[in-house]
C-alpha cells in the first residue's frame, strides 16, 4: 500500500472511531426517545405530573403515572446535597492552597482523591448499616430525605473539593501579591480577592456537581427509603427518580416500562440543561 | 485592623473544623467498613462460590465476572477511544466542525448518570442486538461510559508527545500512519495508560448501569453472553435483598475498595512517573 | 568550486507565503545550483525557515500556512496539491535547528525511514545503517551501543544521527535550518565538516544566522530581509562575489554589521 492511502485509511478509520464515539450520545437520546413514546402516547404527558399516584400497570388505563413526587425528591436530595457541600468542599480548597502547610495540603489532596474513587454502592452501604441506624435513634424509621442528602453531600464533596482547588490554583499569583503589598488580610485576600477572581470555575464546579448529583442512584436507592411521596420534613422517607428506575426496572413491561424511560429522559434533559449552563459559564471566565 | 483580625480567625476556624470533620467523617467510613469487613476477607471469600444467597460462601464467580465485564469494557472502548482521540489530537480535524461536535457530545456524554446508560445499555443491547442480561451487554453498556475519560486522557497523552517527532517523521517522508504508530504512540503510551486505568476505576465502581444490562446471576459465567453479577451489584444485593447479608457486603465493599484504590495508586505512580520523563530534556 | 555542474536543481519563481492570510513572504526568485551549497542569511524573522519549509512542504503541517507561486524541481511544482510528499521528502531530507531523534533506539532511528520506503532485507538494514553512521563519523562512537536509546547521546552526536538518518535515504538534497545553532562549538565544527563533505554529492540549501559559517561553506548565498513586515530576497549570487562586492546597500550594511 502506498504511504498517501495508507493515510487515508487511517483517517477514514479514526473519523470512524471519532463518529461513533460521539454519536453515543445521540443514540442514547434516540433509544431514550423511541421506548418513552408508547408512554408518552398511551399516558399523555400531563398525566404524569395529575395522576392521583404512581400506580403503574402494564396498560396505561389501568394504572396512575405521577411521577412528580419522585422528581421533587430527586430535586430536594439534589438541593440539600449541593448546599451542604458546596461551602465544605470549598472550605477543603481553602484549606489546601491558603491553611495547610505544603506536606499536610498534599496529604489532603491525596485523601480526596482516594474519597472521589470509592464507589456509591459503598457509600449507599455505609449509611444502610451505620448512618440509617442512627438516624432512626432519633427519629424513626431513618431511610430517610435527610439520610439521602447526607450520603449524597458525603459523596460530591471530593470531586467539588477538587474542582475548586483546580480554581482556586488558577488565580494568578500577581493578584495574591497585589493583595499582600496592599496589607489586606488574609480572610479579605480570601473573599475580595480570590473568590471573585475564581468565580467562574468555582460555579462551574457547583453545576456539575449538581449534575452528578441529580443522577446519583445507588446511594439513594440504599438510603432513602423508597416511599413514593414527597417528603414533608427532612425525616420523611422518599424516593428519587434513579431510584425508581433501578427498582422497578427489573419487572416493568408496556406502559410501565415506557414509562421508566420517561422519567430516564426528563433525568437526561436536567443533565444537558446543567451542562449548557456550565459552558455558558466558563465562556464569561476572565481568564483561562 | 482587629476586625480583619477577627474575620481571619473567624474563616481559620471554620476552615479547619470543616475540614477535620470531614476528615473524620471519612476516617469513620473507612474504619468501619476496614474493621467489620477485613477479617472475613480471606483466600477462601476470594475463590469459593456464594451459598445461601450470598450469606456464607465467598465471591469467586462474582470476582470473575467483575474481570469479564471489566474485559469486554476495556477491549471495546480502548481501540474506540484511541482512535478517536488520535484523531482529535493529531489532525487537524479537531477544529472541524465535525471535530467541534464530537469534542462536545463526549462532554455531555461524561455527564450522562449512570442509571441512564444502564436505560440505554437495555435498550439497545439487551433487547435491540439481543443479548439478553449478558456479560456482553454490561461490559458494552460501560464501554460507553468510560470512552470519554479515556478519550480525555489519552488526548493529553498526544498533546504532550513533542512535535518535533512529527516534523522529523514529516521530513523523512513517512506517513502519518507509520509517524503514529511507530514514534507518537510509544510516546503517547503514559497518558493512555492513565486513562485506562482511570476508565477501570470508573467502570470497577459502576453499578447502577449493570443492575440490568448485565443482572444478578451468581453463579460462574460459562460464556460472555451468559449473566453475571459484578462485585458492586453483589454488595447492593446483599445489603439490600437478603437479610443477614451485611457481613459479607461489608466484605466485598473491602475487596471493591482494595482494588479501586490499588487501580488509582497505580495511576498516580504512573502520572508521576510520566511527568517526571516529560521534564527531562526531550 | 568543485563538484558543482552548474545546473539547475531547483527553481522557485515568485515565491509566497501566508500565514492566515496575513503575508510572511514575497515574490521570492531563487534558483539552487545542483550539488551546491547555498547559504540562506539574514535577520531572524525574515522567514528564512519558512522558505526552507516550503521546499519539502513541510508547511502544511503548519495550520494557516499557505504558499504561492512556484518551486520548480524536476519539471514538476513542489506547490501542486497533488505531488507526491512522500517521494519528494525522500528525495529532499531536512535537519532541523534542534537534533530530533525519536525515543527509540539508534538502530531503529535509522531503519524506521528505510523500512518505511520499502527496504526490508536485514543484511542491507545492517549494511546501511553502518554505512551511514560512518559516513556522519558517528559508527565508532556508537556501535557497541545501538540498541541505546538515541535521547542518551550528547546534542552534538544526535544532531550527526538526525544527519546520518535523513543520508540513508540517499536524498539528492539537504534542506537544514541552521542546524549548528544549538550545538557547543566543538560539535558544531563537527557538523559543519560534514555538511562541507556533502557539497558535489548532495544539494544543500541551509539557514545560517552566522555570517561566518556562510562565508567558510556557501558556494552561494541569498539574503532574505523583512520589508514592511514581509521576507523578500534581496540579493544571490557566487559567495565570492556576494561577500567581496555586494551589489545592494542593504547586503552591505548587513555584512558590516551596520544592520541585522
Amino acid at each position: 500500500m502506498s504511504p498517501s492511502s495508507k493515510d487515508r485509511l487511517l483517517v477514514w478509520v479514526l473519523r470512524a472511531c471519532a463518529g461513533l464515539s460521539g454519536a453515543i450520545v445521540l443514540l442514547i437520546a434516540v433509544f431514550l426517545v423511541l421506548e418513552s413514546l408508547p408512554a408518552l402516547r398511551n399516558v399523555g404527558f400531563a398525566r404524569f405530573f395529575s395522576d392521583p399516584s404512581w400506580h403503574p400497570a402494564r396498560y396505561a388505563a389501568d394504572g396512575a403515572y405521577n411521577l412528580a413526587p419522585m422528581l421533587a425528591g430527586t430535586l430536594l436530595a439534589m438541593a440539600g446535597a449541593v448546599a451542604l457541600a458546596t461551602p465544605l468542599g470549598f472550605c477543603a480548597a481553602l484549606f489546601c492552597h491558603f491553611y495547610a502547610p505544603p506536606g499536610l495540603a498534599r496529604a489532603c489532596r491525596r485523601l480526596i482523591e482516594l474519597l472521589a474513587g470509592i464507589p456509591s454502592v459503598v457509600y449507599g452501604f455505609w449509611g444502610l448499616v451505620t448512618l440509617v441506624p442512627l438516624l432512626n435513634k432519633v427519629q424513626p424509621p431513618g431511610a430517610s430525605l435527610l439520610a439521602g442528602i447526607l450520603i449524597l453531600a458525603l459523596m460530591i464533596l471530593p470531586t467539588i473539593a477538587l474542582m475548586a482547588d483546580g480554581a482556586l490554583a488558577n488565580v494568578p499569583a500577581e493578584y495574591l501579591r497585589g493583595a499582600a503589598a496592599l496589607g489586606l488580610s488574609r480572610s479579605a485576600t480570601i473573599v475580595g480577592v480570590v473568590f471573585p477572581a475564581a468565580k467562574s470555575g468555582l460555579f462551574t464546579g457547583v453545576i456539575l456537581e449538581t449534575g452528578r448529583a441529580a443522577g446519583e442512584t445507588m446511594a439513594l436507592l440504599m438510603v432513602c427509603g423508597n416511599v413514593v411521596q414527597v417528603p414533608k420534613s427532612l425525616f420523611d422517607p422518599m424516593r428519587t427518580l434513579t431510584a425508581n428506575i433501578a427498582l422497578e426496572m427489573g419487572y416493568a413491561l408496556g406502559d410501565h416500562r415506557s414509562a421508566l424511560f420517561v422519567s430516564g429522559l426528563v433525568l437526561l434533559a436536567l443533565i444537558v440543561a446543567l451542562a449548557a449552563a456550565a459552558e455558558w459559564l466558563s465562556k464569561g471566565r476572565v481568564y483561562e | 485592623m482587629s476586625r480583619g483580625r477577627a474575620a481571619d480567625r473567624l474563616l481559620a476556624l471554620a476552615v479547619w473544623v470543616s475540614v477535620l470533620a470531614v476528615a473524620a467523617v471519612f476516617f469513620w467510613i473507612l474504619g468501619s467498613l476496614l474493621w467489620s469487613g477485613m477479617g472475613r476477607v480471606t483466600w477462601a471469600f476470594l475463590t469459593t462460590a456464594p451459598r445461601d444467597a450470598g450469606r456464607a460462601g465467598g465471591i469467586g464467580p462474582i470476582l470473575v465476572s467483575t474481570l469479564l465485564i471489566l474485559g469486554v469494557c476495556m477491549a471495546v472502548s480502548l481501540p474506540l477511544g484511541l482512535g478517536a482521540a488520535v484523531l482529535l489530537s493529531e489532525f487537524a480535524e479537531a477544529g472541524s466542525l465535525f471535530g467541534r461536535a464530537v469534542r462536545r457530545s463526549l462532554d455531555v456524554l461524561a455527564g450522562v448518570p449512570s442509571i441512564v446508560f444502564g436505560l440505554f445499555g437495555t435498550a439497545l443491547f439487551c433487547q435491540a442486538l439481543g443479548l439478553g442480561y449478558s456479560i456482553f451487554a454490561g461490559g458494552l453498556t460501560l464501554a460507553c461510559m468510560v470512552l470519554p475519560i479515556l478519550i480525555r486522557a489519552t488526548e493529553e497523552g498526544f498533546r504532550s508527545a513533542p512535535s518535533e517527532y512529527r516534523r522529523a517523521a514529516a521530513a523523512l517522508g513517512m506517513s502519518r500512519a507509520s509517524a503514529l504508530w511507530h514514534v507518537l504512540l510509544p510516546a503517547a503510551a503514559p497518558g493512555l495508560l492513565v486513562g485506562l486505568v482511570l476508565g477501570m476505576g470508573r467502570a470497577l465502581a459502576e453499578t447502577a448501569a449493570l443492575l440490568f444490562t448485565s443482572g444478578y446471576v451468581d453463579r460462574m459465567p460459562e460464556s460472555l453472553l451468559d449473566s453475571a453479577r459484578a462485585l458492586s451489584i453483589h454488595i447492593y444485593d446483599l445489603s439490600m435483598n437478603v437479610t443477614g447479608g451485611d457481613p459479607n457486603a461489608c466484605a466485598t465493599a473491602v475487596v471493591l475498595v482494595a482494588l479501586l484504590l490499588a487501580v488509582n495508586g497505580l495511576a498516580a505512580w504512573m502520572t508521576g512517573r510520566w511527568l517526571s520523563r516529560r521534564v527531562l530534556p526531550a | 568550486m568543485s563538484g558543482t555542474d552548474g545546473s539547475t536543481f531547483l527553481r522557485m519563481e515568485n515565491l509566497g507565503l501566508a500565514y492566515h492570510g496575513k503575508p510572511a513572504l514575497e515574490g521570492v526568485d531563487l534558483e539552487i545550483r545542483r550539488g551546491a551549497i547555498t547559504a540562506l542569511i539574514g535577520p531572524s524573522g525574515c522567514g528564512k525557515t519558512s522558505l526552507l519549509t516550503c521546499v519539502n512542504r513541510l508547511i502544511d503541517l503548519v495550520p494557516g500556512a499557505r504558499a504561492k507561486g512556484k518551486v520548480e524541481f524536476q519539471g514538476r511544482d513542489v506547490l501542486d496539491p497533488r505531488a507526491d510528499l512522500f517521494a519528494l521528502r525522500k528525495r529532499i531530507g531536512m535537519l532541523f535547528q534542534r537534533p530530533n531523534p525519536f525515543p527509540l533506539s539508534i538502530r531503529r532511528n535509522l531503519e524506521l525511514p528505510l523500512r518505511e520506503h520499502g527496504l526490508r532485507d536485514r543484511a542491507e538494514l545492517a549494511a546501511t545503517v553502518e554505512r551511514t553512521l560512518r559516513d556522519v563519523a558517528l559508527w565508532d562512537e556508537v556501535k557497541d551501543r545501538l540498541e541505546k536509546p538515541a535521547l542518551a547521546l550528547s546534542g552534538g552526536q544526535q544532531q550527526r544521527l538526525c544527519l546520518a538518518r535523513a543520508l540513508a535515504l540517499e536524498p539528492e538534497a539537504m534542506l537544514m535550518d541552521e542546524p549548528c545553532s544549538a550545538l557547543d562549538p566543538l560539535a558544531s565544527g563537527a557538523v559543519e565538516d560534514l555538511i562541507v563533505s556533502l557539497r558535489g554529492r548532495v544539494t544543500v540549501l541551509i539557514v545560517t544566522h552566522n555570517l561566518a559559517q556562510a562565508r567558510r561553506i556557501a558556494d552561494d548565498v541569498a539574503l532574505l530581509w523583512l520589508q514592511d513586515g514581509v521576507g523578500r530576497l534581496i540579493e544571490r549570487g557566487p559567495a565570492a562575489a556576494f561577500f567581496a562586492q555586494p551589489k545592494e546597500e542593504i547586503t552591505r550594511a548587513y555584512l558590516s554589521g551596520e544592520r541585522g
